[in-house]
């Protein structure tokens, strides 16, 4: 019995291998952005926990002295009971690029730090390795992506080891002393409280400075922003990909009505039915997913390069541009496939189990839409918007950026039916003449049917306006800040102090000034960051691109009595004009606050004349160059030549503005690709519930044409409906965009970066957006319209006869 | 003899099978004079649909002429034979003839609107007369068997159409709706003086009309 | 290329501990390049006080059973491991001497232990011998000479600072210091010291406690001192009340019965050592300890001498659960002769 009625039951899809394909195709990829948006996010904080975790994260204070703990002081400590261990970190030129070297000593540093440090029993090969490992030539601790890249160079042998950022090499302590051509030991990382008895620090060694662990700890919150972004982008697109689903599940139950009448008139019970059916859609939800688990991978290892250069441009994190996964990933593509399938079947399988034996087994055409079930949406919609404002209004944090953000598209999605409901209504009242008021009527009457589908196209057009609107805006200001910020027509690195002198004493007849670009690294208000020196120039007090600033900003910062701080320390610590902040020695005045995009550090400047005195040893061989742009080519020209600097140590404005506009978009490409995909599942969610709607329209279209229309401009109707809720649509689309665009700009952009940024209106991205998904639909509709004109006469007959 | 308003001679028509081509009709030929009632009956199968669908202009034949109207119905093109549909037949088909996104009133008043000869007083006489009044604003759905056939009756005649094509109008309908239905359907045709072909298989409805023609076949008997 | 560069390696290459030498295949391997230790060689000292690096292990072992004022027991341990990963090597960073310290203070209610990883060549730690001085970290046994030394170990947990000092000599174990591990001949150079008074404090649970009693300590050296069928050992060390000392140890064997081996030292340093099988051990009762069943009361027998005593664990959870885990801890003798003394057991995995 159960094999007969299984076999019943699939043979539908036999007979509907369309319908199997927009299943498998719609779990497919629903499951394919998921997981692949997934994989990229635990590829990267899989390289932020090594970053952060493997060197020194449980470290209680880092131990720090100009040049380099001495290897003396280390000892000293050690032989006086504090816990602490050596990490000697530089940087060596190879001919793959820059290789991160952290020497490192494995006798003290604590259990489990070295990779690949768990699970070795020692048995066996336990000493020889080890004694490669400290002995020249040493050897290299390398990720397996990073040694491939290293193939062939003349470093030390290199082994290869899971948990090694990218980039990085770890080498024993004495090792990279010989690389870095170094006696220091670099820094200390104080690993837990000092024996019983232990001097204090201060008196063992007064000229460490002790600080927090910094840096990468700070990693995972800085990038949270931009994975939060891309898990609420891998979400949505999941949503978008059920709408399909659900559509053709539906589809499929409806039209096994009658075969489910009659197996259970044969004695298959409710319960038995419905195992089967549940195991059905198991198999296709399995088969679904590793399709979408296998696309997801595709889709991850193409972006995945994009993500790290981003990650890589916005906060200096390092992530393999590879993917190496878990088979933990793999399950969890398939656990959420066999998800969605559950959700999209629920209400399938629901009215399946309460078809009452003798229900009529006819396909139901439609339903008509219920005021009532309308009504239900709104409210939900209204409580959703609850949310939004309980969010917004409630709460900080990236967090409850990101609900506010997602409650409003959910409220959004609830409201397109309802509202498009009401204009259709407004639309029909204005109608003249049978057709159109025909047309109207029956467009209305599709929207619980296609409801699902322009509920996905709203969120894919409200997403593509709204992030695009943010990314444009961004950019905008970022170019207009790039032109402020980057005033001097040439920037020049000098290789010393020393020579930036001679550089100067040549430049200063040639040029029409020369700015003094001085920093350190510095502590503001108990954070780390840095200190820059301004010079007392109009370059500066022209252009600077202050976002609040008192009366006589620029005089008192030249005069040495106020500094300027950036927004996203501003923002951060709610201090502006008017506040303080304590630098070194000096509670500070703050006069002006600057927007200072693409850095996630605190800065502070200050004029050049104090900052000399405060920091005597700060480098002093960085400068911009004012002079006439016609000369900039030659005189850079001149400079190399004359000092023999590398290329990019004399960079004109132009490049430099290039280079950050370019770092700029790359930023956004992952986001661009996202977006595409996004609306390209939109639209075959439109597709598929066009073709859903397709077969039952039949009755609906039957006594139109009988009455004296033809196929053909039934067909013309049927794509101008398409086109015509697909342009409503996106007319709701733009205000969502936009409020959507606001809460990135001026909510989630503060959590995340501590900046806000002004909003601009690009409607010439919007007119495109409206032709693309007029496109989407118009093709979406074409495949069921162009059926339909070819419908024989006897087919739309049949709706008519006894047979039926 | 005045010119008949249909006539129909040595009409062929046959539907792909799965042993090639079946023969539904084979050479049927009959007139139908204007106010006139034509009953067409025969067993399931016999092609007394098809040929109501022929004439119609729901769908073509393969052999033979219909004229009704003075028009060549078979030298129709698409576009043609709606406008045909629209304008000088009207079908009152055995279920689903309504168009189920509007409402009762508008239904009836479809066709009319459509041929540009609605006359909203018929119309709502009409309504009256088939006991629709009070459910003009209903939809089809909402409706009865036996009341959906009343609003399609009443779109039908709301057009005033030269003939008026039934297939079945009752099948669907239990007998005393049936009869009900009937009555009224052949009371307002015989008001409007149109022509009415119907098929059917029940001799008691066959008998109402004033011809009778059996098919057998696909071929008069 | 599978990467083992891990800190358990380093750890495990630097054991040194044939005291714990169960399952390390450097232990059970052979010698390689290593020095091998030679019957009749004799020591010098103070030379031979300081390093042996021809040898791959050697340590500097030192346990003390106590009392605190109130008459509480308290034992110390404090032990220098060195390992050499290869004969000869560089200096600085590159050497390949590898240390390792122990330490701990066991009471009968407290056990606690530590343990500190270092390389030689930077200053971390090392042993020189004269004038004598053993360290790793802020762990230290220093003296003028070795008949005099401080000794000092600190974790944030407990610390310990004793003064041991002896008039006696070193006492020689096995024949003339070459002292036999197996029936097929691995041995090892081993003297001890059994003769120290101890005074000093110990800090435990913040609280100082002057404390007093006996130490003893174990110089040894070898470069592969087990044969590969021997799974652990049970060492023990005793101060009899009448003043003599015995050194026995059982080595078990997966191949049969256990290889053991003693030493009678009289009160004035003279020693006698016997063979296989004149002195005997055997386990009376276990208890459990870190999920293992661990022999917590002995029957030792040196028949030759009328020793027939029970030895007992002053704290049965005396358990070294460090990077290579062992159990050591001060101990109780009745029965035959009376004393104190401290147990060693390994391979109990």
């Amino acid at each position: 019995m159960t094999r007969a009625a299984l076999q019943a039951l699939l043979s539908h899809w036999v007979r509907a291998p369309f319908q199997l394909l927009t299943l498998l195709i719609g779990l497919a990829t629903a499951t394919a952005l998921w997981s692949g948006v997934q994989a990229i996010n635990a590829e990267a904080r899989k390289s932020y926990d090594q970053a952060a975790s493997g060197i020194g994260a449980g470290a209680e204070a880092v131990l720090t002295a100009e040049g380099g703990v001495a290897q003396a002081t280390f000892i000293r400590l050690r032989r006086a009971g504090w816990p602490v261990t050596p990490v000697l970190e530089g940087q060596i030129d190879t001919p793959a690029g820059p290789l991160r070297l952290l020497g490192l000593d494995a006798f003290t540093l604590p259990a489990g730090e070295l990779p690949g440090d768990a699970g070795g029993t020692g048995t066996g090969e336990g000493a020889a390795p080890a004694l490669d490992f400290i002995t020249p030539p040493g050897q290299l601790l390398v990720a397996p992506a990073t040694e491939e890249d290293l193939a062939g160079t003349d470093l030390p042998p290199r082994v290869a080891a899971q948990g090694v950022p990218p980039g990085t090499a770890y080498a024993d302590l004495g090792i990279a002393q010989r690389l870095l051509d170094r006696d220091d030991v670099g820094r200390l990382l104080v690993l837990g409280p000092p024996a019983i008895g232990a001097p204090p620090l201060a008196d063992l060694a007064p000229e460490l400075s002790s600080a927090a662990p910094d840096a990468q700890a700070d990693l995972g919150r800085l990038t949270d922003s931009f994975h939060l972004n891309l898990t609420a982008f891998g979400l949505l697109s999941f949503a978008v990909g059920l709408f399909i689903v659900r559509g053709a599940i539906g589809l499929a139950f409806e039209q096994r009505r009658q075969m489910f009448r009659t197996l259970r008139a044969l004695g298959l019970s409710c319960a038995r039915l419905l195992s089967l059916l549940t195991a059905e859609l198991l198999i296709l939800a399995l088969v679904a997913g590793a399709m979408g688990v296998a696309l997801g991978w595709l889709m991850a290892s193409l972006l995945i390069p994009d993500v790290a250069a981003t990650l890589r441009g916005l906060y200096g994190a390092r992530v393999p541009g590879a993917l190496t996964l878990s088979p933990s990933w793999w399950l969890s593509g398939l656990a959420i496939a066999v998800l969605g399938t559950a959700v999209a079947a629920a209400a399938s399988l629901w009215r399946t189990a309460a078809m009452p034996l003798l229900a009529p087994a006819q396909p139901r055409a439609w339903a008509r839409a219920s005021e009532s079930a309308l009504r239900l949406q709104g409210a939900a919609a209204l409580a959703c918007l609850a949310v939004a404002g309980i969010a917004w209004g409630g709460f900080d944090g990236l967090v409850a950026g990101f609900v506010l953000l997602g409650a409003l598209l959910v409220a959004a999605a609830l409201l397109l039916p309802v509202a498009l409901h009401l204009v259709l209504g407004g639309l029909a009242r204005t109608a003249r003449g049978p057709r159109s008021e025909w047309f109207w009527a029956d467009t209305r009457q599709q929207l619980p049917g296609l409801g699902l589908a322009l509920m996905a196209l709203l969120l894919a057009l409200s997403t593509n306006i709204g992030v695009g609107t943010m990314v444009s805006s961004f950019r905008l200001t970022f170019a207009g800040w790039l032109d402020q910020r980057l005033a001097a027509e040439l920037y020049v690195r000098a290789d010393s102090d020393a020579q930036g002198d001679e550089i100067r004493a040549y430049l200063a007849p040639r040029t029409r000034a020369i700015l003094p670009i001085r920093s350190v690294e510095a502590d503001l208000a108990g954070v780390a960051g840095e200190i820059v020196g301004v010079a007392d120039h109009p370059t500066y007090s022209e252009n600077w691109p202050l976002v609040a600033a008192a009366p006589d900003v620029w005089p008192r910062v030249n005069a040495g009595r106020a500094v300027l701080v950036n927004e996203q320390f501003a923002r951060r610590t709610g201090r502006w004009p008017g506040d303080t902040v304590a630098l070194p020695g000096w509670d500070a005045p703050i006069a002006g606050v600057y927007s200072d995009y693409g850095n996630p550090r605190p800065q502070a400047m200050v004029g050049l004349d104090r900052f000399a005195i405060m920091f005597p040893d700060a480098p002093d061989r960085q400068f911009g160059l004012r002079l006439d742009p016609g000369d900039v080519a030659d005189l850079r020209a001149d400079i190399l030549d004359r000092f023999g600097l590398p290329p990019d140590q004399v960079t004109d404005q132009a490049s430099v503005k290039a280079l950050s506009l370019s770092v700029f978009d790359r930023t956004f490409t992952v986001t661009a690709a996202l977006n595409v995909l996004t609306l390209g599942v939109a639209g075959l969610a439109i597709l598929t519930s066009l073709l859903t709607i397709a077969t039952m329209r039949q009755p609906q279209l039957a006594p139109v044409w009988a009455l004296g229309l033809t196929r053909t401009r039934l067909a013309r109707l049927e794509v101008l409906r398409a086109l015509m809720l697909a342009g409503l649509t996106f007319l709701a689309a733009i205000p969502v965009g936009l409020v959507l665009a606001w809460v990135l700009l001026a909510v989630i952009n503060v959590e995340a970066f501590g900046w806000r940024l002004p909003m601009h209106l690009f409607p010439l991205d919007w007119l495109r957006l409206l032709a693309l998904s007029a496109l989407a639909a118009a093709l979406a509709a074409a495949l069921p319209a162009r059926r339909l004109s070819r419908t024989p006469p006897a087919e739309l007959l049949k709706v008519f006869a006894h047979e039926r | 003899m005045p010119t008949p308003l249909l006539s129909v001679s040595n009409l062929s028509k046959s539907f792909p099978g799965a042993d090639g081509p079946v023969p539904v009709l084979r050479g049927v030929g009959f007139e139908l004079g204007a106010g006139h009632t034509l009953a067409l009956t025969g067993e399931s199968g016999s092609g007394k649909s098809t040929l109501l669908h022929v004439v119609g202009g729901l769908d073509t034949p393969d052999e033979g002429r219909v004229v009704l109207d003075g028009t060549d119905v078979g030298a129709l093109d698409d576009a043609g034979r709606a406008r045909l549909r629209r304008e000088t037949v009207s079908v009152v088909f055995q279920q689903f003839n309504l168009i189920p996104s509007l409402d009762v009133g508008r239904n009836i008043a479809f066709q009319a609107r459509l041929a540009g000869r609605h006359d909203p007083d018929w119309a709502a006489r009409l309504a009256e007369r088939l006991g629709l009044t009070a459910h003009l604003a209903k939809y089809p759905e909402q409706l009865s068997g036996g009341q959906q056939q009343r609003v399609a009756i009443g779109r039908t005649l709301a057009a005033r159409p030269r003939l008026v094509l039934a297939d079945e109008p009752t099948g669907n309908l239990d007998e005393t709706t049936g009869a009900q239905v009937l009555e009224l359907m052949l009371g307002l045709v015989a008001e409007t003086g149109a022509a009415l072909l119907c098929v059917t298989h029940s001799a008691d409805l066959a008998s109402r009309m004033e011809r009778r023609l059996h098919l057998a076949g696909g071929r008069i008997a | 290329m599978n990467a083992r560069i891990t800190r358990r390696t380093l750890l495990l290459s630097a054991l040194p501990g044939a005291a714990m030498a169960q399952g390390f295949a450097g232990l059970g391997a052979g010698s390689g390049d290593f020095a091998v230790p030679q019957p009749g060689t004799g020591f010098a000292f103070p030379r031979d006080h300081g390093p042996h690096p021809d040898f791959r292990i050697e340590w500097w072992y030192v346990t003390a059973n106590l009392a605190m004022p109130d008459g509480t027991p308290c034992g110390l341990q404090w032990t220098l491991f060195r390992s050499a990963l290869a004969t000869g090597g560089g200096a600085g960073w590159a050497t390949p001497q590898a240390w390792l310290g122990h330490a701990a203070v066991t009471t009968p209610e407290r056990h606690m232990a530590a343990e500190r990883l270092a390389r030689g060549g930077i200053g971390q730690a090392g042993v020189t011998a004269a004038p004598f001085d053993a360290w790793i970290d802020d762990w230290r046994m220093s003296g003028p000479s070795l008949s005099a030394v401080r000794l000092q170990a600190a974790t944030p947990d407990f610390a310990y600072d004793l003064r041991l000092a002896t008039d006696r000599p070193f006492v020689p174990q096995g024949e003339d210091g070459y002292s036999v591990k197996s029936a097929e001949g691995q041995a090892s150079n081993y003297y001890s010291q059994p003769f120290y008074a101890a005074d000093g404090t110990v800090t435990l649970d913040g609280e100082t406690s002057r404390v007093t009693g006996r130490a003893w300590l174990d110089r040894e050296w070898s470069s592969s001192p087990l044969a590969r069928t021997q799974t652990g050992w049970d060492w023990f060390s005793l101060h009899l009340d009448t003043g003599e000392k015995v050194m026995g140890f059982r080595l078990r064997d997966t191949g049969g019965a256990p290889y053991t081996s003693a030493t009678w030292i009289t009160p004035d340093g003279t020693p006698t050592p016997y063979g296989d099988g004149a002195f005997s051990a055997e386990p009376l009762e276990t208890a459990q300890v870190a999920g293992r069943d661990i022999p917590v009361r002995w029957r030792v027998r040196l028949s030759d001498r009328g020793l027939d005593a029970e030895v007992a664990a002053i704290n049965d959870a005396a358990w070294m659960d460090l990077g290579f885990p062992y159990w050591e801890g001060p101990v109780g003798i009745g029965g035959s002769h009376d004393g104190i003394g401290y147990l060693e057991m390994t391979g109990y995995d």
